[in-house]
């Protein structure tokens, strides 16, 4: 980060100072690539399940239709007025980064941030064409030859490659996939498609091939957020500044035993840090907590014979325990604590509610839109005719037959623009395709001298699963039959 | 003048002025803050260009791409007419007594009618199309003309009573009081058999005997009317002028004769076959096709319109 400089002299801007970790087992390095795979492979694969829902549905586990307003999940199938369920995913993933942050700080950061996973994955990249931190470096300050612009010029086509299979990725949530690709690549798809597409090419880009650890410290508010809630009781990747300090190398100690501390000042936990900070000056927005800075230094301390941990994952308070002289806690002391539990709480009780409310809802629905102008009239035989809109809702994905039946108005008697008025009836049967809402236009007729008054349709449908639905409404009549 | 120096307090170097003693600190715009600034100039550099932009005595300058609302509107009605085109192309060569077995068809027809009603019959017939004293109910049983696609389409096209149409609805009512064919007593006894047609006055041996001398050659000897005259069936529910006594009394004393203008040459063929489908669809349309779609159950449980094209 920016050098402490004498007051006046730091300049306005500073350039940013270029990144080259270098690579370093160990099993946070681990971890990390196993965070890499499994994240990868569920944004890339997902789209590509397929869910049998039988003839009346698309195929795919996975997909937002916005075109048509559904939107599907394996066995759930959400419409627009069922929102909340995704509102409610929403609320219960920010209290999830609650959650995660109260019990192992910034790990959403540090693991499976998707800057964090793209990050990685281009400096895996720039090791695979440059070769480690010493020949990246060695690159860089290389003057512009053959093999530069050789290197970079693939290097960048790598990152194109797969940035443009990121924002590819991303419009197959959308769409069909396999019909999307094909259309894709013959230029039949939608242009918001292609622009999505290039749009997250850009972006995938220019953030993990180039800006990478300045989203996190200078655009990202996430941090921010994170510096606010943390506390002493928050893990975090932390120095052991007692135990390390004064520096000194292996033969400083030899000359001086108890006088030098455990750092040897080998800058191992810089080189690997994938943002390039220090941690030694302590926490700072700029670490991301991902622990590769322990893995080296764990690396380093057993090659000198000292005991692992002189970076390590610790609360602030464990630490002033630790400065005290007490013993190391356990991690999950640390995790398990009332404000761990409270999120949980909220968290868990979100999702059952949900699940609840996915349970129990219903999928057959009727609504009842009643003609005000005019509000009633009079046929030739003196009857009072009331016209309706009944919309009749079928959220199964396949068609139901229903019965609409008067439920009150008596003598009242019912047809719809389908069939003739000589066939009305205080019953309709009407079959709704699919996964739709069936409008239909009801003319209810009552005899003269009815009264105006409340009454009601009454949905049933009539397949083995049952289900029914009533909406009232009123029949409107003259206030004197003449 | 330019005395920058180094503030103390804050490490920052002043911008070098001093106003009674007051100096300001030298904190520049952020640069990303500044490019932005710098490409938005840019912009508008080339807005200016391409767009209409300076105000000129009678217009502005027109701008190299020659963009206008007006044009854009323009361009968008020629889209809408064009995405049109085919509908009402299919429209223009089916017959109207075609179109109940061409579902897409009718439910296009009827749209379209149901915005040229709103433009052309609302004046009458209201927004309801539920008419009002004088001006029929389109949505009842009760049709003075006929009721059937053609028969609607033919009275919108030729009009009722359009002086200067051969082929407009005509006929003539006497106007039995104001022309002195019956005394007023004699109106008050047809008006009181008119009215126990639909059993609201008790028989009139009077009325009945002037009404089969007057008005059954019309109404019909049992009072319920004839289309081909446009004579309005009296025994039902329904009066066009209102049934109360004096009301069906000042309808025998001045007769009437209601009007409505014959639509061809004002509105083109598709947009009144558009007008007669909506006016059939408002629940008193008469001749239906049998519909096979509703009440047979097991029909519909063949494949539907394709999963998802019904909204909420």
């Amino acid at each position: 980060m920016a050098k402490t400089e004498p007051a006046g002299s730091a300049p306005h801007y500073v350039p940013r100072e270029a990144v080259f970790p270098k690579v370093m087992d160990g099993p946070f390095r681990r971890f990390k690539w196993l965070m890499l795979v499994v994240t990868l492979t569920i944004y890339y694969v997902t789209p590509w399940l397929r869910w049998d829902r039988g003839p009346h549905a698309p195929d795919q586990a996975v997909l937002v239709d916005l075109a048509n307003r559904r939107f599907y999940m394996f066995s759930i199938e959400i419409w627009p007025q069922e929102f909340y369920f995704v509102a409610g995913l929403l609320i219960m993933a920010g209290i999830g980064l609650f959650l995660v942050t109260s019990a192992f700080g910034r790990a959403w950061c540090g693991y499976s941030c998707p800057q964090t996973i793209w990050t990685d994955l281009f400096q895996h990249v720039d090791r695979l064409i440059d070769g480690d931190r010493n020949a990246q470096l060695r690159l860089e300050a290389a003057p512009w030859g053959a093999t530069k612009v050789f290197k970079r010029g693939l290097k960048w086509s790598i990152y194109l490659a797969i940035s443009f299979w990121t924002g590819g990725a991303w419009i197959m949530y959308f769409a069909d996939a396999p019909t999307l690709t094909v259309d894709f690549w013959t230029g039949q798809a939608a242009p918001v498609a292609y622009a999505t597409v290039a749009v997250l090419t850009a972006t995938t880009f220019i953030f993990g091939g180039f800006m990478r650890e300045q989203v996190c410290i200078y655009m990202c508010p996430w941090p921010r957020i994170q510096t606010a809630m943390l506390d002493e009781s928050s893990l975090i990747v932390t120095y052991k500044d007692w135990r390390g300090e004064p520096r000194g190398s292996v033969k400083a100690r030899e000359k001086n035993p108890g006088g030098i501390g455990d750092c040897i000042d080998c800058n191992q936990c810089v080189a690997v840090c994938p943002t390039g900070y220090d941690i030694r000056n302590g926490p700072d927005i700029a670490c991301i907590t991902c622990g590769l800075c322990i893995d080296a230094c764990d690396t380093v301390m057993g090659q000198i014979g000292r005991p692992r941990g002189l970076i390590d994952y610790a609360t602030l308070d464990d630490c002033e325990h630790e400065r005290a002289g007490g013993e190391r806690r356990p991690i999950l002391k640390t995790v398990l604590r009332p404000r761990t539990f409270a999120y949980f709480g909220v968290w868990a009780a979100i999702g059952l509610g949900l699940l609840f409310a996915l349970g129990t809802r219903e999928r057959i629905d009727l609504s009842v839109a009643k003609d005000r102008n005019p509000p009633f009239l009079l046929l030739s035989n003196g009857d009072v005719r009331n016209d309706y809109t009944i919309k009749l809702r079928n959220m199964e994905t396949r068609p139901r037959p229903m019965s609409v039946t008067l439920e009150g108005l008596p003598g009242g008697r019912m047809w719809t623009d389908e069939m003739a008025q000589d066939r009305a009836a205080r019953r309709l049967d009407i079959a709704v395709p699919a996964d739709q809402t069936k409008p239909v236009r009801v003319y209810v007729v009552a005899p003269q001298g009815t009264a105006q008054q409340d009454f009601a349709f009454v949905l049933a449908a009539q397949d083995r699963d049952g289900g029914g639905d009533r909406a009232e409404t009123r029949f409107d009549a003259p206030e004197d039959s003449q | 003048m330019a005395n920058k120096r180094i503030d103390e307090a804050t490490g920052i170097e002043t911008v070098g002025h001093s106003w009674d003693g007051i100096e300001e600190l030298n904190n520049p715009l952020p640069r990303w803050w500044l490019w932005t600034l710098y490409a938005t100039i840019v912009f508008a550099i080339g807005y200016v260009i391409v767009y209409p932009a300076w105000p000129m005595v009678n217009q502005a300058t027109e701008g190299l791409w020659g963009w206008s609302s007006r044009g854009q509107l323009a361009g968008e009605l020629k889209a809408e007419e064009a995405r049109r085109a085919a509908t009402l192309a299919a429209l223009a060569t089916t017959p109207i007594t075609e179109l109940p077995a061409k579902p897409e068809l009718m439910r296009a027809a009827i749209e379209g009618g149901r915005a040229a009603f709103r433009v052309n019959c609302v004046q009458c017939h209201g927004s309801g199309a539920a008419g009002s004293t004088g001006y029929p109910n389109l949505r009842d049983d009760d049709w003075l003309w006929g009721g059937n696609l053609q028969e609607i389409e033919a009275t919108l096209t030729n009009g009722i009573r359009h002086p200067g149409n051969d082929a407009t609805h005509q006929s003539l009512m006497p106007s039995f009081g104001k022309d002195g064919i019956l005394p007023a007593g004699d109106i008050t006894a047809v008006a009181d058999h008119v009215l126990s047609l639909s059993g609201k006055a008790p028989a009139n041996a009077r009325g009945a005997e002037l009404f089969a001398n007057n008005c059954a050659a019309c109404h019909g000897p049992d009072g319920k009317g004839q289309r081909q005259f446009g004579a309005p069936n009296l025994s039902d529910a329904i009066w066009l002028y209102g049934g109360k006594r004096d009301q069906v009394e000042a309808s025998i004393y001045k007769a009437r004769a209601g009007v409505m203008p014959a639509w061809t040459g004002k509105l083109d063929p598709v947009t009144i076959k558009m007008l007669a489908a909506y006016v059939h669809s408002l629940g008193g349309g008469e001749d239906f096709a049998p519909a096979p779609a509703v009440a047979a159950v097991a029909a519909a449980a063949a494949p539907a319109a394709g999963a998802g094209n019904g909204q909420n």
